[in-house]
């Protein structure tokens, strides 16, 4: 019982899958425009913990290629989300609501 | 890696993830956020990273979550969201995870003994960040540079 608990591989890339799809449902369910933001960046950290698992289990060529891969991942990640929530701002400006219902100047 | 303590950060990350996901208050929703941020943070410490996890509160909750959370405070018109639950959404999340789920188990060959782990000084990723990714660094420092010019440009006001 014990031997099933202990951490393997396609536990953590369940749970990892487990909050990608939280992420997912943010995204998609959610109609704030910060909070669809969030759920991208919830999907983009469990692609980290990814890595992290895949570089924990499987020795790698290098021993820090997954450690590099995932920080240059969270270092893209924060400049999408400076990009994205001065975007959110820019746009509340011209709106004057946070609701992506509302936006629909862009509609084809 | 202990079992136990593997269980109780996955239960307290994904909680913490689905309160983002469904909370109307969006305060709420920022904190459990953060809270999320640091299940996963304890994640990475568990499995051996530790570097990633400091840079991951470092970056998303001293950065990210604080940046967010100043944005809901300057559009704070309607902060409170006007509910009815998005089915399609609800129904595309879970049928991905379901073949997520899938694909993670099907595959046979990610039974894998974890190997000994192996201690990664700060010192080593430095040295490894300044000689064999020189290159993909300083791509992300003008990136970074590049975001933050460009989100200054985004919310200046447009002078007539």
């Amino acid at each position: 019982m014990y031997r099933i608990m202990t951490p393997t591989l396609p536990l953590v890339l369940i749970v990892s899958a487990a909050l990608f799809s939280i992420g997912l449902l943010a995204a998609l369910s959610r109609r704030h425009a910060i909070f669809i933001l969030i759920g991208i960046e919830m999907m983009l950290a469990a692609a980290n913990l990814n890595f992290i698992a895949f570089w924990r289990f499987a020795p790698p060529p290098h021993p820090s290629t997954g450690v590099m891969i995932a920080i240059f991942s969270i270092a893209i990640s924060a400049a999408e989300a400076a990009v994205g929530l001065a975007m959110v701002i820019a746009v509340y400006r011209h709106y004057r609501t946070t609701n992506v219902d509302e936006y629909d100047q862009l509609k084809g | 890696m202990s079992g136990v303590a593997f269980i109780l950060i996955s239960i307290l990350t994904l909680a913490a993830a689905l309160a983002t996901a469904t909370l109307p208050n969006l305060m709420h929703a920022a904190f459990c956020f953060v809270l999320a941020l640091l299940g996963l943070a304890s994640f990475f410490f568990l499995l051996g990273a530790e570097f990633v996890g400091l840079a991951l509160v470092f970056i998303y909750i001293g950065a990210v979550a604080v940046l967010i959370v100043f944005t809901i405070l300057l559009t704070r018109r309607d902060s409170k969201e006007h509910h009815g639950v998005n089915w399609s959404g609800v129904l595309i999340a879970f049928a991905v995870f379901v073949g997520l789920i899938w694909a993670v188990l099907k595959t046979q060959s990610l039974s894998i003994v974890p190997p000994h782990i192996r201690a990664l000084t700060v010192r080593q990723i430095g040295q490894t960040l300044m000689t064999g990714y020189v290159w993909p660094l300083q791509c992300v420092g003008l990136l970074l540079t590049a975001a933050l010019i460009g989100a200054l440009v985004l919310v200046m006001e447009e002078k007539k």
